[in-house]
């Protein structure tokens, strides 16, 4: 009875994080570059169940020396070399692993050469590069007797999936976050592929919501940091909205971008007044002037520099724009502001706002035009706080200080270190099953376990699940389930395909697009230049007045060479589409994303994916970041569960039991033979009430 | 010595920690002293774990000489035995964890554990021990429960792919945080001696198998007179006509301590690295739990086996317990 309440309780769902890439930059580096983590996230789900033991007892020794054979012959290829990745190596040379590739976008030499300090005799072969670069082909690929993936966002690991399903080598996927870690084995034709289960639609925001309506801080974040930042320091090119929601739009369309320009005649304060007054003064009160909007909602009140600030700022030491290493790095540094954990009041904010623009013109102008948000950049990050602080001042939402906006900016989610250790440990030892499976003949014994320390009442800690068959309509690993797309094609250019279905739904990374016989669209390196503006001028057409033309029943072939990956997709003209519904202006489907979840809504964290699937939904990117932010900051969410403000200065150690908590949704049955404990067996429902599914795979 | 607030060093270095389990507990982790024992892989993965943690300070108890088996799941030795002559075990692993997190100090204390008397253990607020014989568990946590403040005292051990975690927190306070509420709990945790003094039939029938055969290898070592490990295949016979008494001793059925499991744990006596690193990682968010009072801590046994994958943890204590 106790073992079934505990094993009931355990089946849940829970958030993911996906350690990121380490922050070598910064101080003790073999600290860093081994063990911090971070950032994206993903959301998960899952289930449960255990292996039956081989009969013999000789098959259940498993003493490192017996997998010495394995191991000792195994080519493995890591992919990312973050949080877990520097654990990762370090367990798999201590484990005996001779030959190891590891491709990370940093490089790993710190950490490699560590690993080498205490097993010298063993080979690491890093790649400096991107695994999406095209030398890593289904070829490259193919020499590796396991993938161990250690990556930390979503399109990294849809490609390793494709070039893993292709190349027919066993994936091992990990992810964690906080306290809570994932490892699950991907073996071609035998389990679920990546992408079998649907992943939720990364989180974004209404554009009038950052534009012209927010009611978090969070908003606000975005709003500083996309539109406000990019647009003063960002690719001038860029489409920006940080003045599209003006009602006169076109009147001052004109003018906007000249706004932003500085003016020879201007010193840098006048110019960050300037810019200051426009964003929070002119803007608010062109918002303003929509009574429309304010009917229901508090009216914003414009904030201009002089009402706040007087006086000219006197320039704190003498001669900022000298190469003083402090002072060039940081506007608090330059104001004397030095906790990270003090809110600013709105005085303070608008100081900061001035230097900060000010030190970007006066020590870094040659970067302004290429800059984009990096939470690593101190001054780019105070920055942010300052403007989203000034800015939620305007629509009465409360301040925080850096180091929280810092947080939410920068997506920077839990790290902790033990879980790394763990999550490694446990690839490691799925690593060694997937190998022996080579060299023994015995049957499989794949499983996917997980991690969660949230839960010591509910008995398990890390808990086996068996691996489920893979989707038989998964547009990834099956074979060939067309998709079919809504879309007007009168008014969408092949660029909007390319860009929101190929690219951001379909996870193509150099994509070749066909109408029957007729190729539309191509990426390479070998392309001839007649070619190459062919499909530049193909990009700018609508889809109905392409070369060959792409109307409503038309069948387009999309195809990546890299990933060896094909889809058909079945066009649907259609006129007209929900901007807030359908914000893309094309939906597909045939395609298993779940729904985007609720964002206000914590308890459904989750559930939206996972009320009918037991499965790992997943990465959900920027979503989930800023959702755990949110619970985070405790004061935004009223009323619920959250009253501990004694944990108000970071995220908590609960956070995570919270979410578990709610979402003891799954459906379980536990066929349970008493004697042995060995064999107990919980399945889940799967693919909603298809429960031939739930069969084990032996 | 240590400020009330973090220093900015600190801060900036703990940032992602400190987004995890708040400032307060990164202050509290700061000024805490831990003392281990047992150099081996997985004392070395917990030691690296809470030196990046960030702990105040961390003592090692190691006069061993370095040999093969001891390098065979340590990432904090050269392989090179010469290299490390003249050093014992905990000289070379200080070494190592001092360039992981040079604000942590970790030093080197010589000599006999057994041997260091109750008020030694005054200077810690956590005590993790590993590989040591049932007579030294026993001894160090009771020297632990002797003092008037609280020490948290902890026993790991690996073999092969299994591993148990023993958790004495003694009287530990803690907000237990759900869904709805928060509620005050109160943990009366049993010390080694007491909890494996729980008599088998009381247990609950499901109770991990591990538990059983950990107890049986452990007494049939310190009948024998073994150090920890010092158990190979040949001892098997006599180990299986231990586990018989034991079980009709403690009325238990036989099928609960199956052969092949001992087996095992007898034929590989040795670490094996990736459940080192489960086991230190675990060990190491244990205590932080206990140092910071955040987090719902183990109780009392934790137990690992990579073949079937699961960690269970299991509260071995008297339901009905004196006083």
């Amino acid at each position: 009875m106790v073992e079934l309440c505990g094993l009931a309780g355990v089946v849940m769902s829970y958030v993911i994080i996906c350690l990121g890439y380490m922050c070598i930059k910064h101080l003790l580096n073999i600290i860093h570059k081994y063990y911090l983590t971070l950032t994206k996230t993903f959301q998960l789900l899952f289930n449960t169940v255990s292996l039956s033991l081989p009969s013999s007892s000789k098959t259940q020794i498993m003493a490192s020396h017996q997998h010495s054979q394995a191991i000792k012959g195994a080519k493995v290829l890591m992919v990312g070399a973050g949080g877990i990745g520097c654990e990762l190596l370090k367990t798999l040379a201590l484990s005996g692993f001779q030959d190891i590739h590891i491709i990370d976008m940093d490089t790993i030499e710190v950490a490699r050469d560590a690993v080498l300090r205490f097993r010298p005799h063993i080979s690491i072969t890093p790649y400096h590069a991107n695994v999406k670069d095209s030398n890593f082909n289904v070829d490259f690929f193919k020499q590796f007797n396991v993938v161990l993936n250690g990556l930390d966002n979503l399109d990294a690991r849809r490609h390793v999936n494709r070039l893993c399903l292709a190349a027919e080598v066993p994936l091992v996927e990990s992810g964690t976050t906080g306290f809570l870690g994932q490892v699950t084995v991907h073996v071609k034709g035998k389990t679920e592929c990546y992408e079998c289960q649907p992943k939720p639609a990364p989180k974004t925001y209404p554009v009038c919501t950052i534009t012209s309506t927010p009611s978090k801080f969070v908003h606000c974040i975005v709003w500083a940091k996309e539109l406000l930042f990019a647009k003063l320091f960002g690719d001038k090119n860029q489409v920006n909205d940080l003045n599209v929601r003006s009602n006169d739009a076109c009147s001052s369309s004109e003018n906007t971008n000249d706004v932003f320009e500085w003016r020879d005649d201007e010193d840098f304060e006048q110019y960050g007044r300037r810019i200051y007054d426009h964003v929070f003064g002119y803007n608010i009160e062109l918002a303003l002037s929509d009574e429309e909007t304010w009917k229901k909602r508090n009216k914003p009140r414009p904030i201009y520099s002089r009402d706040v600030l007087p006086d000219k700022m006197i320039q704190q030491n003498g001669n900022v724009d000298k190469t003083d290493d402090l002072s060039s790095a940081s506007a608090m540094a330059s104001l004397g502001l030095k906790n990270p954990q003090d809110i600013w009041c709105l005085m303070e904010n608008t100081r900061v706002f001035l230097e900060a623009l000010k030190l970007f013109f006066t020590n870094r102008k040659k970067e302004i035009g290429n800059l984009s948000f990096d939470k690593d950049d101190q001054l780019a990050v105070e920055f942010v706080t300052a403007a989203a602080n000034i800015r939620a001042a305007s629509f009465n939402i409360p301040s925080h200080s850096l180091f929280e906006a810092k947080g939410i900016a920068g997506n920077i989610v839990h790290a902790v270190a033990t879980t790394n250790a763990i999550v490694a440990g446990l690839i490691v030892i799925e690593a060694i099953k997937v190998l022996k499976k080579d060299t023994d003949c015995y049957r499989e014994k794949l499983m996917r376990m997980t991690y969660c320390l949230e839960h010591p009442s509910k008995k398990m800690l890390l808990m086996p699940v068996e691996p489920f068959e893979p989707n038989k309509s998964c547009f990834v690993c099956s074979s060939q389930t067309p998709l079919s797309l809504e879309i007007n094609t009168h008014r969408s250019k092949l660029r909007d395909f390319v860009e929101k279905i190929v690219k951001a739904k379909l996870g193509m990374n150099s994509p070749l697009i066909m109408c029957g016989a007729a190729l539309l669209y191509e990426v390479g390196d070998d392309l001839e230049e007649d070619m190459i503006a062919n499909y530049t001028a193909n990009l700018e057409k609508v889809l109905s007045e392409l070369p060959s033309p792409v109307t409503g029943g038309k069948m387009l072939t999309v195809e990546d060479l890299q990933q060896e990956f094909t889809c058909n997709i079945y066009i649907k003209h259609r006129e007209e589409f929900d901007e807030e519904k359908e914000p893309d202006g094309m939906v597909l489907s045939g395609w298993t994303q779940a729904p985007p979840e609720k964002k206000d809504d914590k308890t459904s964290i989750g559930n939206g994916a996972s009320s009918s699937k037991s499965l790992p939904t997943e990465p959900m990117d920027a979503q989930k970041d800023i959702e755990v932010k949110e619970i985070s900051d405790g004061t935004a969410s009223p009323g619920k569960k959250r009253k501990m403000p004694e944990f108000s200065e970071g995220c908590t150690l609960d956070q995570s039991n919270d979410a578990d908590e709610t979402r003891n949704d799954k459906k379980i049955q536990k066929l349970d033979d008493d004697d042995d404990d060995d064999d107990d067996l919980v399945m889940l429902d799967h693919w909603g009430k298809d429960t031939s599914k739930k069969q084990r795979l032996q | 010595m240590d400020g009330e607030e973090l220093t900015e060093q600190e801060t900036a270095l703990y940032d992602r920690q400190i987004r995890v389990w708040g400032a307060d507990a990164q202050r509290r982790l700061s000024k805490s002293h831990i003392l281990v024992y047992g150099m081996k892989g997985t004392i070395t993965e917990f030691c690296k774990n809470i030196v990046l943690a960030g702990v105040g300070s961390l003592t090692l108890v190691d006069d061993r000489a370095v040999t093969e088996e001891a390098l065979s799941a340590n990432f904090l030795m050269p392989p090179d035995e010469n290299a490390c002559s003249g050093k014992t075990l905990a000289e070379l692993c200080r070494d190592s964890l001092n360039e992981f997190n040079p604000m942590v100090r970790v030093s080197v204390e010589k000599g006999d554990l057994a041997s260091f008397g109750v008020e030694f253990f005054d200077k810690f607020d956590v005590v993790v021990i590993s590989f040591c014989s049932l007579a030294t568990k026993k001894l160090i946590n009771e020297r632990c429960r002797k003092l008037s403040k609280r020490v948290s005292f902890y026993t790991v051990d690996c073999r092969d792919c299994c591993g148990e975690i023993f958790v004495d927190l003694q009287k530990y306070n803690y907000a237990m945080k759900r869904v709805d509420a928060t509620a005050e709990c109160e943990l009366q945790y049993p010390s080694f001696q007491e909890a494996i003094s729980v008599p088998w039939r009381s247990l609950p029938r499901k109770v991990s198998k591990l538990y059983f055969a950990m107890r049986v290898i452990e007494r049939f070592e310190e009948d024998e007179g073994r150090k920890p490990g010092e158990i190979c295949i040949e001892d098997l016979p006599a180990v299986l006509k231990l586990k018989k008494e034991l079980c009709e001793a403690q009325s238990l059925n036989e099928s609960h301590i199956p052969n092949a499991l001992l087996e095992r744990l007898v034929v590989g006596a040795r670490e094996f690295p990736p459940v080192c690193a489960i086991l230190g990682g675990i060990l190491g968010q244990e205590v932080i739990k206990a140092i910071s009072g955040k987090g719902d801590p183990l109780k009392n046994f934790f137990f690992f086996d990579s073949v079937d994958g699961k960690g269970i943890i299991e509260d071995i204590s008297d339901p009905n317990p004196k006083g």
